[in-house]
């Protein structure tokens, strides 16, 4: 038996060739996420061990709880901390550690590291052991620094030029005086390092005279934990917290494998999808294979072999393709592993290097999921081979596909959409949160159901198209009649491509509607003609504000400055503004009061005036970051959005209770509005500063729109995997078509139908099949979408359905596409045909 | 035995086949199917092509009829050299001037009786003779089951169908490949008494392929062949004297 599963596998090479290809582009995607995934993390981890030579036990300020009126805020780590842990028997030294965000910018003044990885950070005395200079000596007082080896490498400077930085504001020019080398993972991923000394550092990130962290190393021959119990006894335990090296690069490597699980499931997502659309072109290719051995596998029940036999023989067949698969997968999947981390590479996000890792688990899985899916999806054409009778044999037609009734599947499927709809409905009555749940199961329940009725729905749809094909001609009455001759078949084929356009569709739908509605928040409540922030987010100085409104034609500017305070025992930050302009800069609707700020006179957004059961009038007294406490009035009510919320104080009232004031964003407006020359102008004013941003309305649109393209791009990436599978199914079926209707082609060519005509059948059938799957897809990807932003439209005002029409008209002339070109090769195989064979073959 | 042209100067010639040769392979592997076969067709005549497996009868039918390329000699169908014309001018002629019947019925299944047989002018794009059409369908008996799918059909009735759909198009020539090779006898007579009702009534031209002397008596003309060569001919033929015929042919081959 197994001799002749084997020759069986050789005799259909080309076809089996699809089914291999299909098996393998899912192996190869599974395999490839995996393989990915455990490089990076490997070599993350790897890093990040190195990372922590220096330390063996990390000291870091114990957090005061907040407790009552009390703010919470943590304590204090002194340079006599610092003193006192390096006294410590076994202490070989001790480090005082002070980071903070430091913007520097190349040469042309563009930002290094994009905001998030531009890090700072103090040198310790005159011999840093943490990082060992390369070049020049260590820097001296606020006008030298130390830059890492590999930011001097990309950005050209040398020990002696000047640089610009920024770190809270205003603009530092510093001169380069050495350069040292560092395994930090931000200047590995792309970031860079500025160290100054530490004095300087703890100014200029207000930490004078404290450190973040004392990394403390042990002398040679003292373990960390004993190195950890000497210093928990050696310093006060209400004061620090002490963590040993080893503990810190365990939970760096935890977090990183849970940062990267993410991704990984992701990816994994998608070649599921791939494997799941797979699996119909590995059912439909065997389903064929038996179909074309009716006869032979007839014979051989005539001559004795039993079901079980004949069973057996298909799915060892299937066992051979899912193995040679499995294994071109593995290959094709380690390629898309490395190719992965290169493509990352280029696109700014640096991955660290490190060998390739291909762990038995990737092995097995990609033996497992190639060999089970394909043998799983081989089973019920296996099982009907085993039901062909023996008299086949001597038949001379082929054995019909039996046309059961398809009842009981539409009663399914029309059960499981209705269940699907019902859930998604009543998903989008309920409120944000609550309704994904539901949401996500409603989902899969109508997508299984309209997946069992296509073959149902294919009949009207295809019927719908019928006025156009009839401008083809016979060729086109024929390719429709051919179309729902097998509705399981069109089905099984359409719903491959339909499952990858209704996720992408379904995307596109959100992401435009998502990204339409932040835009309009963004224009509707802002009323100045600029937005003054910090590239990452951070706070900026109150020197930013006074320098913009020293800046011509600028005619109102306000900060919106966040201030922690207790409420009601209640950790709640306050928004400072600017009382007498914040009205002209904002737009936003009052719904109970006035909009006024100023004194102890207050606004309040909805969400929070309810939660603490306001209204316009009602006092409430607050307790400031220094204690004093004050009693506000809530003088108006109003609507918030994603830029604007909570508590809005005047500054004025803030001031004496604000140590460090750092505004989030300063708002401006100009006498000429916003123009390049206005925006060059308040550039100019903040110093050409690296670190801030300085951006009008559209700006702030265009930043919106390039997070979700970058999003969106990445998923259609993903998703073009679907599709490709989609397209070796159309293949596929189209090849089975034309092998079973070879006769009636020969029939026709006999009697004048030429091999354009024959060709513009098969043609126009790929057509219908795909278009059909690509109508299901946008379909119910348009239902998603729309419930999905029902559900997303109780968290925000603004939304509202945006209907992608022309991404819609390229998804379905992408299906279109799909079929033009699943039927190249079936349709020239028709048009060859040999006429007098085909007629013949019986 | 030679192969003397059966011209026939009496009526037009439908179809003729000049010194046509048909050669497969090449070396050892060389099988000559057609042997300069020269042999005429005339109008409103029906001819049988006779003889046993392998003597060439099929491709003799095939090359004529347009289906099949031939290595030398020349085919005509009306005024029109087959050995020029390249595959689309092929394909326009024989659904132009060329009607076929083959042994598996070949209709299509998802089209209805009527649409099979308004097949070939559909492709042509022609609007059928409505007229004609009638004429044919009820001479083939089918006026009741026009839209009957072929599913629906028994074994005859389909053989019936494609009956209609050659002559429908009212062709220079219909071509019938072991027509009655599916059919019971009594389905197979009907059919057969079509055709020559056909020929006898309507002036139409048919050549058959068959090795039913029963069927063969019906044509007016049967012509044997033998390795790839014409080697006799009856006019008026009967069962029983086809049969005779066959079997000397039969005796010969064994001896020889």
């Amino acid at each position: 038996m197994f001799r002749t599963a084997l020759r069986n596998v050789l005799a259909h090479k080309a076809r089996l060739l699809m089914t291999v290809l299909a098996v393998m582009l899912g192996v190869a995607f599974v395999s490839g996420t995996l393989v990915f995934t455990n490089t990076i993390s490997d070599a993350l981890q790897k890093q990040s061990a190195k990372g922590f030579d220096h330390v063996d036990v990390a000291v870091t300020p114990e957090w005061k709880d907040a407790k009552g009126d009390e703010v919470g805020e943590s304590q204090e780590l002194t340079r006599a901390l610092v003193d006192d842990s390096a006294r410590v028997p076994g202490a070989e030294r001790a480090v005082g550690v002070v980071t903070g965000f430091t913007a520097m910018a190349d040469k042309d003044g563009k930002l290094i590291g994009g905001g998030f990885q531009s890090q700072g950070g103090n040198y310790w005395g005159t011999e840093d052991p943490r990082y060992p200079l390369v070049e020049g000596h260590a820097p001296k007082g606020a006008g030298e620094v130390l830059i890492d080896s590999r930011t001097a490498e990309r950005t050209g400077y040398e020990v002696g030029d000047t640089v610009r930085l920024s770190i809270d504001g205003p603009v530092l020019e510093p001169v380069v005086s050495g350069i040292f080398t560092t395994d930090d993972g931000n200047v590995a991923a792309g970031g860079s390092l500025t160290l100054f000394d530490t004095a300087t550092a703890q100014k200029l990130f207000g930490k004078e005279g404290t450190f973040d962290e004392i990394a403390v190393k042990a002398k040679d021959g003292v373990s960390e934990t004993a190195l950890q119990a000497q210093l928990e006894k050696a310093l006060p335990s209400d004061v620090v917290e002490t963590t040993t090296g080893q503990k810190l690069a365990d939970d760096q490597a935890e977090a990183i494998a849970s940062s990267m699980s993410g991704l990984k499931q992701g990816l994994l997502v998608f070649a599921g999808i791939a494997l799941f659309v797979g699996t119909f072109i590995i059912a439909n290719t065997f389903t064929m294979l038996v179909a074309q051995r009716t006869k032979e596998l007839a014979l051989m029940r005539a001559v004795g072999a039993s079901r079980r036999q004949v069973t057996r023989s298909v799915l060892i067949e299937a066992f051979v393709v899912g193995a040679v698969a499995a294994v071109a997968g593995l290959v094709a999947g380690v390629g898309i592993g490395v190719g992965l981390r290169s493509l990352m590479g280029t696109l700014d996000a640096t991955v660290p290097d490190g060998p390739l890792v291909i762990s038995p688990g990737t092995i097995g899985t990609a033996f497992a999921v190639g060999i089970l899916v394909t043998m799983l999806a081989a089973w019920l054409p296996g099982r009907r081979a085993a039901k062909i009778p023996p008299v086949a044999a001597m038949g001379s037609v082929h054995a019909q596909a039996t046309t059961r009734s398809l009842v009981l599947r539409n009663t399914l499927g029309a059960l499981f959409s209705a269940a699907g709809v019902a859930v998604v409905l009543a998903a989008t009555t309920m409120d944000g949160s609550d309704g994904q749940a539901p949401m996500g199961l409603g989902a899969v329940l109508l997508i299984i159901g309209v997946f069992i009725l296509t073959p149902l729905l294919s009949r009207p749809l295809i019927a719908a198209a019928a006025p156009v094909l009839r401008l083809f001609g016979v060729s086109g009455k024929l390719a429709r009649q051919n179309s729902v001759r097998n509705p399981r078949r069109t089905a099984a084929t359409a719903s491959a491509l339909m499952i990858g356009l209704t996720l992408i569709t379904g995307m596109t739908v959100m992401a435009g509607s998502l990204q339409k509605s932040i835009d309009k928040m963004a224009a509707a409540a802002i009323e100045a003609d600029y937005v003054v922030s910090m590239a990452n987010g951070n706070g900026l100085s109150p020197d930013v504000e006074r320098r913009l409104k020293e800046a011509g034609d600028v005619t109102a500017t306000s900060p919106m400055r966040n201030a922690p305070s207790r409420i009601d025992g209640e950790t709640e930050f306050l928004t400072g503004v600017d009382g007498s302009t914040i009205g002209g800069l904002t737009e936003l609707k009052v719904e109970d009061g006035a909009f006024e700020v100023g004194g102890a006179r207050v606004v309040v957004d909805r969400d929070t005036a309810e939660s603490y059961g306001w209204k316009a009038g009602s006092d409430f007294t607050v307790a400031y970051e220094d204690g004093e406490k004050q009693e506000l009035t809530v003088a108006g009510v109003y609507e918030a959005n994603e830029m604007i919320r909570g508590i809005m104080v005047d500054t004025a009232t803030l001031a004496p209770h604000t140590a460090e004031p750092a505004d989030m964003l300063v708002l401006v407006k100009t006498s000429d509005g916003a123009s390049d020359a206005v925006k060059d102008r308040l550039e100019k004013a903040l110093g050409t500063n690296p670190a801030i941003k300085v951006q009008d309305k559209q700006d702030l649109s265009n930043e919106i729109a390039k997070m979700f393209t970058l999003i969106l791009n990445m998923v259609y990436g993903l998703l073009a995997m679907a599709v490709i599978v989609a397209v070796l199914g159309v293949i596929n079926t189209l090849a089975m078509s034309v092998f079973e209707r070879s006769q009636e082609i020969g029939m026709l060519r006999a009697i004048g139908l030429d091999r354009k005509g024959v060709k513009r059948m098969v043609r126009l059938e790929s057509l219908v099949i795909s278009l059909f799957g690509g109508v299901l897809g946008i379909g119910l990807g348009v239902f998603f979408g729309w419930a999905a932003g029902q559900l997303l439209g109780t968290r925000m005002a603004t939304y509202e359905l945006v209907l992608p029409w022309g991404r819609m008209v390229v998804f379905l002339l992408l299906a279109a596409a799909v079929g033009v070109l699943a039927a190249l090769w079936p349709a020239r195989r028709a048009a060859r045909l040999n006429m007098l064979q085909a007629i013949k073959a019986e | 035995m030679t192969t003397a042209p059966l011209a026939d100067r009496t009526t037009a010639v439908a179809a003729r086949a000049t010194e046509l040769s048909k050669i497969y392979g090449q070396g050892e592997t060389r099988v000559v199917a057609l042997d300069r076969v020269s042999v005429d067709f005339r109008q409103a005549e029906f001819t049988a092509i006779m003889g046993p497996s392998g003597s060439g009868k099929s491709t003799l039918m095939h090359c004529v009829a347009g289906l099949d390329t031939f290595s030398s000699g020349s085919v005509r169908i009306g005024e029109t050299e087959l050995g020029s014309l390249k595959d689309k001018q092929l394909t326009k002629l024989r659904r132009d001037k060329i009607g076929f019947i083959f042994q598996a019925f070949n209709l299509l299944p998802t089209l209805t009786a009527l649409e099979n047989i308004t097949l070939p002018m559909d492709i042509a794009g022609r609007r059928p003779d409505r007229q004609w059409l009638d004429t044919v369908i009820q001479m083939v008996g089918l006026s009741g089951r026009l839209s009957h799918r072929p599913a629906q059909l028994s074994g005859g009735q389909q053989q019936r169908v494609a009956v209609a759909r050659a002559l429908a198009s009212k062709p220079d020539i219909i071509f019938g490949d072991e027509p009655t090779g599916n059919l019971d006898s009594r389905s197979g007579a009907e059919v057969l008494g079509f055709l020559r009702n056909s020929v006898r009534e309507l002036g139409q031209t048919v050549v058959m392929v068959t090795h039913d002397p029963v069927a063969a008596a019906y044509a007016d003309r049967v012509v044997f062949l033998a390795d790839g060569r014409i080697v006799d001919e009856v006019h008026g033929p009967t069962a029983d004297s086809v049969l005779d015929r066959m079997k000397q042919f039969d005796a010969k081959g064994r001896t020889s």
